[in-house]
């Protein structure tokens, strides 16, 4: 930055970086990822069917990602490299949510202060709980910010608007089936305009299930759970 | 964790692996200074309507010895796949961990899974690979089970020790009590088979095998230790209970005994 012409202040800096952000970030749709008794619900409107916001990253870890799309891309496969790496190092029992969402937090804060241009992503780590242990949620801010979000995270879009809805409207830990049908609701209230199941990215870590618990939900699925058409 | 990763970058963790320094060089071994080192014995695959069961006996062998009577030489890659080893059992039981992280990371990355014939000859490089370690007495040779949910059929590919890459219509066995075992599924298999008579196929090979072949373990009723069991068709990847094994060979074991 030694060609800048005049002096400006880092807070002024710092300032721009993140409204910059704040504003790619808010320009796309939202992803929530909500605790719910039978394990941990992500969902994103998506209305694309290839392009993925939500993933897949370790045995009962997961990943939603909202902003840029070729930015958070990147981010989920650099945290699915290094979820392999430790797990084959060491054990498969060794790899967490918590460390995955250490690093990312490194990575976002160190890009926030020393790339000119911010990356404009937030990002969602949730790993189920079993044997006692709890679910967790972790929210990754562009700046490198970390927030452990005791029931459900809202990200990307009118993101605040959002969580303030489904703050208002969540039982403490709802079941399945009434979650899909409430973020349903809540997509469509927010965007204003009706939300077809098609157009819901859904992935669900099943607490009960054992090795890779996370898999994706289809539409039919989505319907048959909800009990409303698609 | 590393930095974010350029484009076009490989989607394979054995690269990730080895640019991160930490792929482990191939084992330098001399047999004839070292002694023996446990191996895998019998393992097999057959395949049935819709799918391929693949087992294999839980024994160790180090020259006349049991090296350990409770190993599994079958192990679940993914939804649909198995591989099971035979030869020098800790290379080979390293190979199988890093083929299944492998394709596990593929599928992540990529949010698709790899095609059947694309894990097979993934494995077939992973073998190739450990060619030197193969020059130096330490052979693995596994063997690779799936269900294709393309062709909606099992499949088998064996291998040999320089990564050659064979598909097998019907059967395969290998590991010490493979020709034994191979023997017994030439007289039993047959087109069509269900699943069920598929399972008692295999149970049957590897009791055979273990009769034959001092390096393959049979059923132990008194530690109550039975060969592994796995199933692959639409379904994905089940495992039939060890109580299901030990169920089928009382009844095999009392069916003989009359005959006496």
């Amino acid at each position: 930055m030694a060609a800048l012409p005049f002096y400006v202040s880092p807070e002024q800096i710092m300032q721009d970086k993140a409204e910059y952000a704040r504003k790619g970030i808010a320009r796309g749709r939202s992803a929530v990822v909500l605790r719910v008794r039978e394990g941990i619900l992500l969902a994103a409107d998506n209305p694309s069917a290839g392009l993925h916001k939500i993933s897949e990253v370790y045995d009962r870890i997961a990943f939603a990602g909202v902003g840029k799309y070729s930015e958070f891309e990147n981010l989920r496969k650099a945290g699915i490299r290094h979820a392999d790496l430790k797990g084959y190092t060491y054990s498969r029992e060794d790899v967490t949510a918590r460390s995955l969402a250490n690093a990312y937090s490194q990575l976002l804060g160190t890009a926030f202060s020393q790339e000119m241009k911010p990356l404009e992503v937030e990002i969602v780590l949730a790993e189920v709980g079993d044997n006692g242990r709890s679910d967790e949620i972790y929210r990754v801010s562009y700046d490198g910010s970390i927030f452990d979000e005791p029931l459900f995270a809202a990200v990307g879009g009118k993101a605040e608007p959002l969580a303030g809805l489904l703050k208002d409207r969540l039982p403490e830990i709802p079941p399945l089936a009434r979650a899909v049908t409430l973020l349903r609701e809540a997509f469509a209230e927010i965007s204003g305009a009706a939300m077809p199941l098609s157009q819901m990215e859904v992935g669900f870590l099943d607490r009960a299930g054992k090795g890779r618990v996370f898999r994706r939900m289809g539409a039919d699925e989505m319907a048959a759970l909800s009990g409303g058409p698609s | 964790m590393r930095a974010v990763s350029p484009p076009f970058d490989s989607s394979s963790f054995v690269d990730c692996l080895r640019a991160s320094g930490r792929l482990p060089e191939a084992l330098s071994y001399d047999s004839a200074a070292m002694g023996g080192v446990p191996h895998a014995t019998t393992v097999l695959a057959l395949r049935f309507e819709g799918g391929v069961v693949m087992a294999g006996d839980r024994q160790a062998s180090e020259g006349y010895q049991v090296a350990s009577r409770a190993i599994s030489k079958v192990l679940p890659v993914d939804r649909y796949s198995c591989v099971a080893i035979a030869g020098a059992a800790g290379p080979a039981i390293e190979m199988a961990r890093l083929f299944r992280v492998e394709i596990e990371h593929y599928e992540k990355l990529e949010g698709v899974m790899l095609s059947t014939s694309g894990k097979a000859n993934k494995l077939a490089q992973m073998v190739r690979e450990a060619l030197p370690m193969a020059m130096q007495g330490l052979v693995v040779v596994p063997l690779f089970a799936a269900y294709d949910p393309e062709a909606r059929r099992g499949r088998i590919y064996k291998y040999d020790p320089a990564g050659g890459r064979y598909e097998e219509e019907t059967y395969h066995a290998n590991g010490s009590g493979g020709l034994f075992a191979r023997n017994a599924l030439k007289m039993l298999y047959r087109e069509g088979m269900s699943r069920d008579e598929a399972v008692e196929a295999a149970l049957r090979a590897l009791y055979e095998a273990a009769d034959e072949d001092l390096g393959t373990g049979g059923p132990d009723f008194v530690r109550e230790i039975y060969p592994t069991v796995f199933t692959m068709d639409a379904d994905g990847v089940r495992e039939k209970t060890q109580d299901d094994v030990a169920a089928y060979y009382r009844a095999f074991v009392a069916g003989l005994r009359k005959k006496e």
